[in-house]
């Protein structure tokens, strides 16, 4: 008897999931979180995961969903591996009443795997600040968006920044930068812009790649120590940052001269490098904290109401604040494409449009209980970086606090421009995609 | 009761060296096959066939090709992951320069390719052993990866060193590339296997086989017969290699469509295909099927029952599953050290003997 309950509990999950899963009465959204609590990077999955989460059951506790029709969040764990992405993928795609609404892989690796997919599934990918940077360019990948900025931008403006603290772009001529990065197709993805920075502003360029999951960065830090760059950028991700802050702090490098991509830059990475780590500088394109409106809401309608994903101190860490910020624009692409297309039935391919025609200024982020959070964004047919800026953000030890330094910066738009319209070119030639007119 | 072979007299030679003899082992398998190839790509939906069914045909390739070189010559290998990235860097680099060729092909040249890397790779065979090979084929693994990332002519200069599988048909149907129909993707690989699943069988029991079971049980032994080292050894790597590269090109080109060296390809590769035959059932074909089932469909399963169906979440589910195929894994290895196939067979045999213990 029991046996056979078993079984059939089996047989009933193994069919369950493939097919609806549960038949609704209303029409509900289903939004997937590609999440990853285990493995080497869950330490700066775990909180974007939460934040993501708890901005979407907010909305859906505070406003009953978007419009009033209901989110339905489903959790996926891809422990930032491709090959579970892609089961993840197919586990989501059809889900529910209105299959998976949009895709926000968080990892460069699931992001290039679904870009070919998703223009024929008719999801939109919503690869916020990674994935590939050409994809910028609208005209050939109409279901991808990269707003607020790309991995190009962000490389150029370190470079800006670091020409101003030497004093002007001149004096970049004979200095010594050295990246560090995972070596994987998210790491690699700066190295071609640095290397047309690094030719046409005469700096001499020091690769050092980590490989996966960068426990070992030994013979890295001492290497930098041998050749003393001048400067140091690091594309790091998971247990890789915090061991590069650690080995840094430990050759005693100066953390002020030391720049993470803003996927480098949590509470997670310099708490255990302890005081060493202060005055390290990462990429940043919103706020850190938590006290903003919406961090209230989602304490006073998710958390005292007992259904917050992850622990209520940790709300308003940096990578928390990043998958808020995620779930808000995302949000306000359905919201957007609900308005267009005059239903809240949305699909996929509505949401696409929303995306498209996203115009989340500062007035709005006020309305939406984040006021100066981040930088406005006007998404465009043609533009899909949006304003491809971003600011740099510098953590006090002591404190133990990070806090924006600089305001944000224009990319070097002339280094950037050509090396987009050229990779997306090629991807074009290679995969038979014909341009659409914007 | 069914399962017996009274009454089955066998008038010809060739009756006698059958595939297989046993009447009622023919019809189980013309049943697998039909199944296989009529009534799964009919009611396989695209989640079953692309999370489940292609993972676990294109697994059930690399673990034949392992079982090939393990199981049957007895050299064991940590360079799998290594030699599926030759072959699927190679079809890459074939279906950019060659599409005109067609797929099929492609695949085969793919495996030829891994074969001559994998040859070169055995030579070391010739003078070390057991482990100390084990350390020698763990360095193939890394220098590929390396090399993969090192040069940029194998990824045609891809700014972040991931290769894309252009679209290519077969018989007018799309089977790389985004807009293929599942159900081609999956009978196509289902053929691949299955055909070189028969080729296996059929060398495993032919004089090349033999030559190799016989260097696998006793190597001096062997050349004392007149079985030659040289030629075994480096057949078996040469033939394990060719259907491990295969397996990488599908792996690539058929079922992710996209890859980077690092990540599809690391140690865990290599460590998964040698649990799948250790847990399968060394020298066995059968046994790189159960293996390949086992370490491919257990984690899903479980993580569709824990979170489809018990509304586990999702992290305590990954945990669990980790867990319990760790688990499974130590379990099946004290109560059945050779393997689900073994464990077929004596169920075999129970069946022919029933309802008599003995």
């Amino acid at each position: 008897m029991k046996i056979r309950s078993l079984s059939k509990t089996i047989v009933a999950a193994l069919l369950a999931v493939p097919l609806l899963s549960g038949i609704a009465n209303a029409y509900e959204l289903t939004i997937p979180s590609f999440d990853y609590r285990t493995g080497p990077y869950a330490p700066n999955g775990i909180p974007f995961a939460n934040g993501y989460g708890d901005y979407m059951l907010m909305l859906n506790a505070r406003d009953g969903g978007i419009n009033n029709t209901k989110i339905n969040l489903m959790p996926c764990e891809t422990a930032y591996n491709t090959k579970r992405g892609v089961e993840c993928y197919e586990s989501v795609k059809n889900a529910g009443e209105s299959g998976a609404l949009v895709i926000q892989p968080l990892s460069t690796g699931i992001t290039y795997q679904l870009i070919p997919k998703s223009s024929v599934d008719e999801i939109p990918i919503f690869s916020m600040g990674y994935g590939r940077t050409s994809a910028a360019n609208g005209k050939i990948f109409p279901w991808v968006f990269n707003f607020p900025a790309t991995y190009w931008s962000q490389a150029t403006i370190f470079v800006k920044y670091i020409g101003e603290k030497e004093g002007g772009m001149e004096n970049l001529k004979g200095k010594k930068i050295a990246l560090v990065y995972h070596n994987s197709a998210y790491g690699k993805e700066p190295i071609r812009t640095l290397e047309v920075a690094a030719k046409k502003f005469g700096f001499e360029l020091l690769l050092l790649p980590v490989d996966h999951p960068g426990q070992e960065q030994k013979a890295t830090w001492l290497r930098i120590r041998k050749e003393k760059p001048d400067w140091v950028l690091m594309w790091g991700w998971g247990v890789m940052n915090q061991v590069a802050i650690k080995e840094a702090g430990s050759i005693r490098y100066p953390m002020n001269r030391f720049i993470g991509v803003w996927w480098s830059g949590s509470e997670n990475d310099v708490l255990p490098a302890g005081a060493a780590a202060d005055g390290y500088l990462s990429g940043a394109f919103h706020q850190p904290g938590d006290n903003f409106p919406a961090h209230d809401d989602i304490k006073k309608y998710v958390y005292d109401a007992g259904n917050g994903l992850g622990e209520r101190e940790r709300i308003g860490e940096v990578l928390y604040n990043r998958g808020l910020v995620a779930a808000m624009w995302t949000a306000e692409a359905i919201r957007t494409a609900m308005k267009i297309h005059g239903t809240n039935e949305v699909t996929g391919k509505h949401v696409r449009d929303g995306f498209e025609a996203l115009d989340v200024d500062e007035a709005r982020l006020k309305e939406l209980g984040l006021p100066g959070f981040t930088i406005p964004v006007k998404i465009t047919c043609e533009n899909h970086e949006g304003p491809g800026q971003a600011a740099l953000q510098q953590w006090d030890a002591k404190a133990k606090k990070w806090s924006m330094v600089t305001g944000f910066y224009e990319p070097l738009r002339d280094i950037t421009g050509p090396l987009i319209a050229e990779d997306s070119a090629q991807y074009a030639a290679e995969n038979n995609v014909t341009p659409r007119d914007c | 009761m069914f399962y017996r072979e009274t009454g089955q007299f066998k008038t010809s030679y060739s009756d006698d060296q059958a595939l297989f003899p046993i009447t009622q082992d023919r019809y189980v398998i013309y049943a697998v096959l039909f199944a296989t190839f009529v009534v799964v790509p009919m009611v396989a939906n695209e989640y079953w066939i692309n999370a489940l069914l292609l993972p676990f045909l294109i697994y059930s390739l690399a673990a034949l090709g392992l079982n090939i070189l393990t199981g049957y010559c007895g050299q064991v290998s940590l360079g799998t992951g290594g030699f599926m990235a030759v072959g699927a860097f190679s079809v890459y680099k074939l279906m950019v320069a060659f599409p005109e060729l067609g797929f099929i092909p492609l695949v085969l040249i793919s495996g030829l390719i891994t074969a001559a890397v994998g040859t070169l790779f055995g030579l070391p065979s010739l003078r070390i052993k057991g482990f100390y090979l084990a350390v020698a084929t763990l360095a193939s693994q890394f220098f590929l990866i390396w090399l993969f990332n090192k040069v940029g002519w194998f990824v045609n200069y891809n700014a972040t060193g991931m290769i894309t599988a252009p679209p290519m048909t077969l018989f007018g149907v799309l089977i790389t590339g985004p807009a293929a129909p599942p159900a081609a993707k999956y009978l196509l690989c289902a053929s691949i296997v299955a055909i070189f699943a028969l080729i296996a069988k059929n060398l495993a029991r032919g004089r090349l086989g033999r030559n190799w079971i016989a260097i696998r049980d006793m190597d001096i032994a062997a050349e004392l017969i007149g079985v030659r080292p040289l030629i075994a050894k480096l057949s078996a790597f040469a033939i394990s290699s060719f259907y491990i590269g295969m397996a990488g090109a599908l792996y690539f080109a058929v079922w992710l469509g996209s890859a980077e060296p690092t990540e599809a390809f690391d140690i865990n590769q290599s460590f998964l295909v040698l649990f799948m035959i250790i847990i399968g059932g060394l020298g066995s074909v059968l046994g790189s099927f159960l293996g390949a089932a086992f370490l491919v469909l257990m984690p899903i399963l479980l993580k569709n029952i824990l979170v489809g169906g018990l509304g586990t979440n999702t992290a305590l589910a990954a945990h669990i599953e980790i867990m319990t195929v760790g688990a499974l894994i130590i379990v099946f290895l004290i109560v059945e050290p050779h393997g689900l196939a073994r464990l077929w067979r004596i169920a075999k045999e129970k069946l022919r003997l029933w309802p008599f213990p003995h």
